[in-house]
């Protein structure tokens, strides 16, 4: 499976990552040729196998729905990029 | 004075006996570390006045009489995507480089009421995605016995850190080898414990269902002291076990007598340094020699694991870091005129090549179209991997092979080809799809003055036969040594 330029424009769309043409470029062929390796996957009959998403057995973990207030946040706050009272600041979404 | 050369459970013993002040051994270690740090750079931020505090704290509850706990006055050095509060928690990463923890990491609360000490945090490739910490966005570690060579990596300046002993412990994290490769590269004992072992919670997540926490030290003794206390299970991490924690320290004086040892034949490769294969097999014969059998065995999916890692661990990770969006913390791009462009702008200025280029992978793998092929086939590649462990631990105990094909690598030397840094992963990756424990420790040098690594598997939840072995090997075996620190 090759990967066109399209491809990896799209998939940069997907991954919000504003790539230089450069990045682009040096990518489809770094990416191909990892992609390319990969391909060693396709020899292995998986027809009659289950994936492993995790290697322990795991299943939902339940607790009460309990709100424990986080007594700094001040210092959440000062860690964001642009903030107001308490909220996050962003650039406007809706014209 | 110079506490170089004493273990963690000998610094811990002589603070608890008031044989030592917990300040004095920080002391101690911070200025070895400002010293020759400036040649390494293990660390990326050295916390000295909260180092200092710690070991005050440890040093008034032996005066009162109370026991501040089996690390009293330990120094540790902390992987840098490990949250301590008030520190910088910059994962090696521009778009974490401001970004100051809040709140402890579940390991990290652990070792304070233990009574460690934390003198700094160390360097690492960003977002630990990478074998060389040369993907780190601040600077390269360089290896104590060759500074012209790297320490391995992700976890390098914790390898490095504790390899010339500016600390005598250190934390990692590995997802495919990150604690055991740069442990082999740089002559230490690392171990990845059983994927559940320990709490993941404060850990920033690079693939979830392959991350774990580790110790680094200088002696198998102190990693079983170290996993000890981070062990256990947390309500804060779903993914922790519930399971018992065992006596890890009871294990170390077992030996190996009737002990079953596999060797996978997959595992000695073409292309590999002879000096290491050589080494390899020679450590083996001297664990048969204490009494252990030594019995080949198959793994025959070995050649798919960096396939299905490569699948799997960027596909985790584009998700994982999906939340660094200049939203809530981390950079933003002054450039951005909408609420998109801030993404874009932010990721692409924010984060480094290799963790684009990963993020990308495994965007891809999961975007529609694609799943089935890359992402499913991965899942269920790495079940037959999962499984060809199963069934050779039907016949053995443990299972030795070479932490890495070759000795520590020049700086440099695979920066350019991504495709050639991940073959240095090569040996390390399947204990990770598997969510075995896995140790590394020095077994010998190349004829360059080199550490070469031997990594120990085990079954899940059995560190104890592992350390029982590597104990064994160790005190049979001379290469607990310390690199020179030039003049």
């Amino acid at each position: 499976m090759s990967l066109s330029e399209k491809d990896v424009n799209h998939v940069a769309r997907l991954a919000r990552l504003a790539l230089t043409d450069a990045e682009r470029s040096k990518y489809l062929g770094q990416l191909g040729r990892i992609l390319e390796h990969i391909q060693v996957l396709s020899k292995y009959d998986t027809a009659q196998v289950a994936p492993t998403t995790h290697v322990i057995p795991l299943s939902n973990v339940w607790r009460e729905d309990v709100a424990r207030p986080f007594a700094d946040t001040a210092s959440i706050l000062a860690n964001a990029p642009d903030h107001e009272e308490i909220y996050f600041k962003v650039k406007k979404v809706i014209e | 004075m110079n506490l170089e050369t004493l273990s963690a459970a000998d610094i811990a013993r002589k603070v608890r006996a008031k044989e030592l002040s917990a300040r004095d051994v920080a002391k101690s270690f911070l200025d070895r570390a400002h010293g020759w740090d400036k040649t390494i750079k293990a660390f990326l931020s050295f916390n000295d006045d909260a180092a200092l505090a710690q070991a005050d704290a440890v040093d008034r509850a032996v005066s009162a009489g109370r026991d501040p706990g089996p690390l009293a006055g330990v120094p540790v050095a902390v992987k840098d995507n490990l949250c301590v509060t008030g520190t910088k928690t910059t994962c090696a990463s521009k778009i974490l480089e401001n970004f100051t923890a809040n709140y402890d990491a579940t390991v990290i609360e652990k070792l304070r009421a233990a009574g460690a000490v934390f003198i700094g945090k160390t360097n690492l490739d960003e977002f630990a995605m990478g074998s060389s910490t040369e993907n780190s966005a601040f600077f390269t570690t360089r290896n104590p016995w060759d500074v012209s060579r790297v320490p391995g990596g992700s976890s390098g300046g914790s390898a490095a850190a504790v390899a010339a002993r500016l600390a005598p412990l250190a934390l990692g994290s590995d997802t495919g080898g990150s604690i055991r490769q740069p442990a082999a590269l740089c002559g230490v004992v690392g171990l990845k414990p059983t994927y559940g072992r320990v709490s993941r919670f404060g850990l920033v997540a690079f693939a979830s269902s392959l991350d774990q926490i580790g110790p680094f030290s200088t002696t198998v003794a102190d990693a079983a002291l170290l996993l000890q206390v981070l062990a256990g299970h947390d309500p804060k991490d779903s993914t922790s076990a519930r399971v018992p924690v065992p006596d890890f320290s009871a294990a170390l004086g077992r030996g190996v007598q009737g002990l079953r040892v596999g060797l996978p034949k997959e595992y000695f490769i073409d292309g590999m340094d002879p000096e290491v294969s050589r080494a390899v097999r020679q450590a083996v014969t001297t664990l048969e020699s204490l009494g252990a059998t030594v019995k080949e065995v198959s793994l025959p999916h070995t050649d798919a694991g960096l396939s299905v890692y490569y699948v799997i661990a960027p596909s985790e990770a584009s998700a994982n870091l999906a939340r660094f969006d200049g939203v809530r913390y981390g950079y933003r791009s002054p450039r951005a005129t909408s609420l998109l462009e801030q993404y874009e702008f932010s990721r692409d200025e924010g984060f480094g090549p290799e963790v684009k280029r990963r993020i990308m992978l495994g965007t891809y793998a999961l975007s529609s179209g694609y799943y089935d092929a890359y992402y499913l086939k991965a899942q269920k590649v790495r079940t037959l991997i999962k499984q060809d462990f199963d069934r050779a631990f039907e016949s053995v105990d443990v299972i030795a092979t070479p932490t890495a094909p070759t000795a520590a690598f020049k700086a440099g030397e695979k920066s350019d080809d991504p495709l050639q840094m991940y073959l240095s992963d090569v040996f390390t990756i399947s204990c990770n799809l598997a969510g075995l424990p896995g140790l590394s420790m020095p077994c010998g040098f190349t004829s360059n003055g080199l550490p070469i690594g031997l990594q120990l598997l085990g079954k899940p939840f059995d560190e104890e036969t592992v350390f029982a072995a590597a104990s064994a090997y160790e005190k049979a075996t001379p290469w607990n040594r310390i690199p020179s620190q030039p003049a």
